[in-house]
């Protein structure tokens, strides 16, 4: 193989070069792949109401579970509203909500919404620390003047239902 | 006064180690071993001070003295002793001081057991443990005192939250942390080699123990964590590709790597500057999990104690830690020797491949984990990163790794023979093969990936016991002459056999779980029943139970398959008291190496008559996915004890001139 470098320095640097680019290429492309795939945007309701996500697309919607709005159906369903300070969605789920699970309590929901502009829930994401708010909620929260500090209790009574 | 007396033993601590570092450096400068005998002993000063803190501590919590601001939020005079214990490091500030107490632990046993080392790698590798040491306890001191006093002293404390109230949970933190920690004996050593400029053979072997004990650790950690999460949040699943999680699998991948990476420049000289570069990754990547588990940066369904405030100093010390040892690498890395030269197909070939592999896999995890970070930082979205990708990048490198596994023990050094590792392997192979066939065959539903994965994992075991084979010459000479080649093997080669096969057996687990798991939820009254895989369970009866600092609802399901009874369940909802928080107990019944998991949730109310939401999985070989890695762990303390690493590389005596 005369189109091999000579010295051996050189021909282990062009093994090293052919052993890593191949699987450079095959991560990268499975990473832009994979993210492009694989990512769920983040919305409150009332971003959610201005980027009307597609209906069946997978996303998460975070905000508070609005005080007196959630039932509880014997076969297992379990509907609530998602509130932030302007707006508010209905969220269906079924099976067993996390132990954190309360109202007036932040929440992130993942699903997607249907046709209806009800939002199907395959999970309600739990928080093991009762003091911790998921940070999207908290931040969207601060922006929208809600905030209290950490722990306190938002006022969602305000919120407009629709 | 024991909490006033805790505080000053740590704030003795800082100043130990400011000592230790001093006095090393000027070991090192003035060659000096009165000054790095000095330097040594601060390092032991160091350790004892806080220890004495981290004791103070845990006898605040043990008589629980709610007088100390940590005490009172985490603690109750009602939770079991063991928890009470553990509610030590169940908070930010307590894991943050546990961290120190491994960091100055390691400085100290460097100093105590690193006689071998050169005098001068040794000055400063004690001395950048000390840098460490000062930083970390600096911030512990300064910015997350566990011994503040409360003005006015709670008669009862906040408790630590109940999901934390768990026998694998209690020791998840030491292990997972002495773990991560012991990184920094590596990045020290790194660090040392560096401005020493001289990368050989001894120094990787001084590495290995360090290497090995953490990564040891390291592995239990997260087994545990996994474990924990498996039956305590009772999803069913034991891995989430959480960010949380993710930063603790991150440095157990280069960890992993550098293990690989540092046997080859302990034979062979080469990849010197590699493993280096991996020594000072390890303990970047343990540092950049503190930061993503403490500062809350990123949402995680782990999130416990979080306090963003502080999360920006830990970034600092990351990146001022970081940044000093990387841009030395970049001034001195070049100075570090070639080493020898190897063929394409050669083991050094091999685990240069092992490196890219791991390599790679760590950077897509490591790209997952912070994508929402960067786009919310480019862009101002909030997105989260799911498990399809870290499925669709991490697996696919990852069974790359595992089918040139096998090759690579088999391949000789220099120059490999890949004909002969073929025809040595063909039977490994051929069983591979035959059980991937199998499970396709016979398992139901049919799954093809899922059989390519047991064909994966069955290839590593196979391929761990062919090397055994080869090892002994079994078949090929006396039975006698095989068990004493087989007696006479190195503890070394023993712990890689176990670690392999131990990934065999993980794997095996993983994909079976993964792959046939099956799930039901449903909402039965007393006397309802669903089915799950080949089980019939049945709502016996719901009482009322109390525990310690609970009261809990505890079902009684029983499980029949082919209408004969195989197990009474006892899954438990429990609501905790001090906090109001209910959390679920799950019940798992045992059916071989498989689980059949049940959780007993809300009790809701049909037209009167009370329902309880039953959910229930069957999840088979479950018991593999962490028995693997317990073997794994135990191959690398069997590695560990090999006295050729107490004996360390014989140098060449300098010729009398």
């Amino acid at each position: 193989m005369s189109w091999l470098p000579k010295s051996p320095k050189a021909r282990r640097r062009l093994t090293l070069i052919a052993a890593i680019a191949p699987v450079l290429a095959i991560a990268v492309a499975l990473t832009l792949w994979g993210l492009r795939g694989s990512i769920s945007f983040f919305y409150t309701p009332t971003q959610a109401a201005a980027a009307k996500p597609p209906a069946g697309r997978s996303v998460q919607l975070g905000g508070l579970v609005a005080k007196g709005t959630v039932v509880k159906h014997a076969d297992g369903r379990v509907e609530f509203t998602v509130a932030d300070q302007h707006a508010a969605d209905k969220v269906v789920f079924q099976g067993d909500l996390p132990d954190l699970f309360r109202e007036g309590q932040g929440v992130v929901a993942v699903g997607a919404f249907r046709d209806d502009g009800v939002f199907e829930a395959k999970t309600i994401l739990a928080k093991h620390d009762e003091r911790y708010m998921p940070r999207e909620v908290a931040d969207q929260l601060k922006k929208q003047g809600e905030w209290r500090g950490d722990g306190a209790t938002p006022a969602y009574d305000k919120v407009q239902r629709p | 006064m024991m909490a006033e007396f805790g505080a000053f033993a740590l704030m003795l601590g800082l100043a130990c180690a400011i000592a230790q570092t001093g006095l090393s450096i000027a070991a090192r400068v003035r060659r000096s071993s009165v000054l790095a005998a000095a330097g040594e002993g601060a390092a032991l000063a160091s350790f004892a001070s806080v220890a004495i803190s981290f004791a103070v501590l845990m006898h605040g919590f043990v008589v629980s003295d709610f007088s100390i601001a940590n005490v009172a939020a985490n603690s109750h005079t009602e939770k079991p002793l063991l928890y009470r214990v553990a509610g030590t490091w169940g908070s930010h500030e307590g894991s943050i001081l546990l961290w120190d107490l491994a960091l100055t632990a390691y400085g100290a046993a460097m100093a105590l057991f690193g006689r071998s080392l050169p005098r001068s790698l040794k000055a400063v590798a004690v001395a950048t443990q000390g840098a460490l040491g000062t930083v970390f306890l600096a911030y512990t001191v300064f910015a997350s005192n566990p011994l503040a006093r409360l003005a006015q002293a709670p008669v009862e404390g906040r408790s630590l939250n109940p999901l934390l109230q768990d026998p694998a949970l209690a020791v998840h933190p030491p292990f997972l942390y002495s773990g991560y920690v012991g990184m920094s004996v590596i990045f020290s050593l790194a660090v040392a080699a560096l401005v020493e400029g001289r990368v050989d053979a001894a120094w990787a072997r001084w590495v290995r123990p360090w290497a090995l004990a953490a990564w040891s650790l390291l592995t239990i950690g997260i087994t545990l964590g996994a474990f924990w999460a498996y039956y305590e949040l009772g999803w069913g699943g034991w891995w989430f590709w959480d960010p949380v999680e993710n930063a603790s699998f991150m440095p157990w991948l280069v960890t992993t790597a550098l293990l690989h990476s540092a046997i080859v420049t302990e034979k062979r000289g080469a990849l010197a500057g590699w493993t280096v570069f991996l020594g000072l990754a390890a303990f970047s990547f343990s540092m950049l999990g503190a930061f993503l588990v403490r500062s809350g940066v990123l949402t995680s369904v782990h999130a416990f104690a979080v306090d963003p405030r502080r999360g920006v100093l830990l970034l600092m010390i990351l990146g001022v830690t970081s940044g000093a040892a990387f841009s030395l690498f970049a001034w001195r890395a070049p100075k570090l020797g070639q080493g020898g030269v190897f063929a394409p197909v050669s083991r050094e070939s091999a685990l240069v491949l092992n490196n890219i592999l791991l390599a790679a896999a760590t950077a897509t995890v490591l790209l997952g984990t912070l994508y929402p970070l960067i786009r919310e930082a480019l862009t101002g979205e909030a997105i989260s990163v799911g498990p399809p990708y870290f499925n669709l990048t991490f697996t696919p490198l990852m069974a790359a790794l595992i089918l040139v596994l096998p090759a690579g023990p088999l391949l000789s050094w220099k120059r490999g023979d890949a004909v002969g590792v073929a025809q040595r392997l063909w039977a490994a192979a051929a069983v591979a093969l035959l059980a991937g066939l199998a499970a396709y065959a016979i398992v139901s539903p049919r799954k093809a990936f899922g059989a390519l994965g047991l064909m994966l994992g069955a290839w590593l075991i196979a391929g761990a016991v062919a090397e055994l084979v080869e090892r002994t010459r079994a078949f090929r000479v006396s039975a006698a002459e095989s068990w004493r080649r087989l007696t006479g093997l190195p503890r070394g080669a023993w712990g890689m056999t176990f670690a392999h096969l131990g990934l065999g057996v993980f794997v095996l687990g993983a994909c079976f779980e993964t792959g046939w798991r099956a799930e039901a939820a449903e909402t039965l009254p007393l006397g309802g029943s669903l089915d799950v895989g080949a089980y019939h369970l049945t709502l016996d009866s719901v009482t009322a139970v109390e525990g310690p600092n609970y009261d809990a609802d505890r079902g009684l399901i029983v499980a029949t398959r082919n209408g004969k009874p195989v197990c009474r369940a006892e899954p438990e909802r429990r609501l905790y008291l001090a906090n109001a928080q209910t959390t679920s107990e799950v019940a798992i019944c045992d059916r071989g190496p498989s689980h059949l998991y049940i959780v007993l949730g809300e009790k809701r109310n049909a037209g009167g008559v009370p329902v309880w939401l039953v959910r229930a999985y069957w999840n088979p070989w479950a018991v593999l996915i962490f028995l693997g890695p317990v073997i794994m762990a135990l191959g690398g303390l069997i590695s560990l004890s090999d006295r050729r690493l107490r004996l360390g590389v014989p140098r060449r005596r300098e010729q009398p001139a």
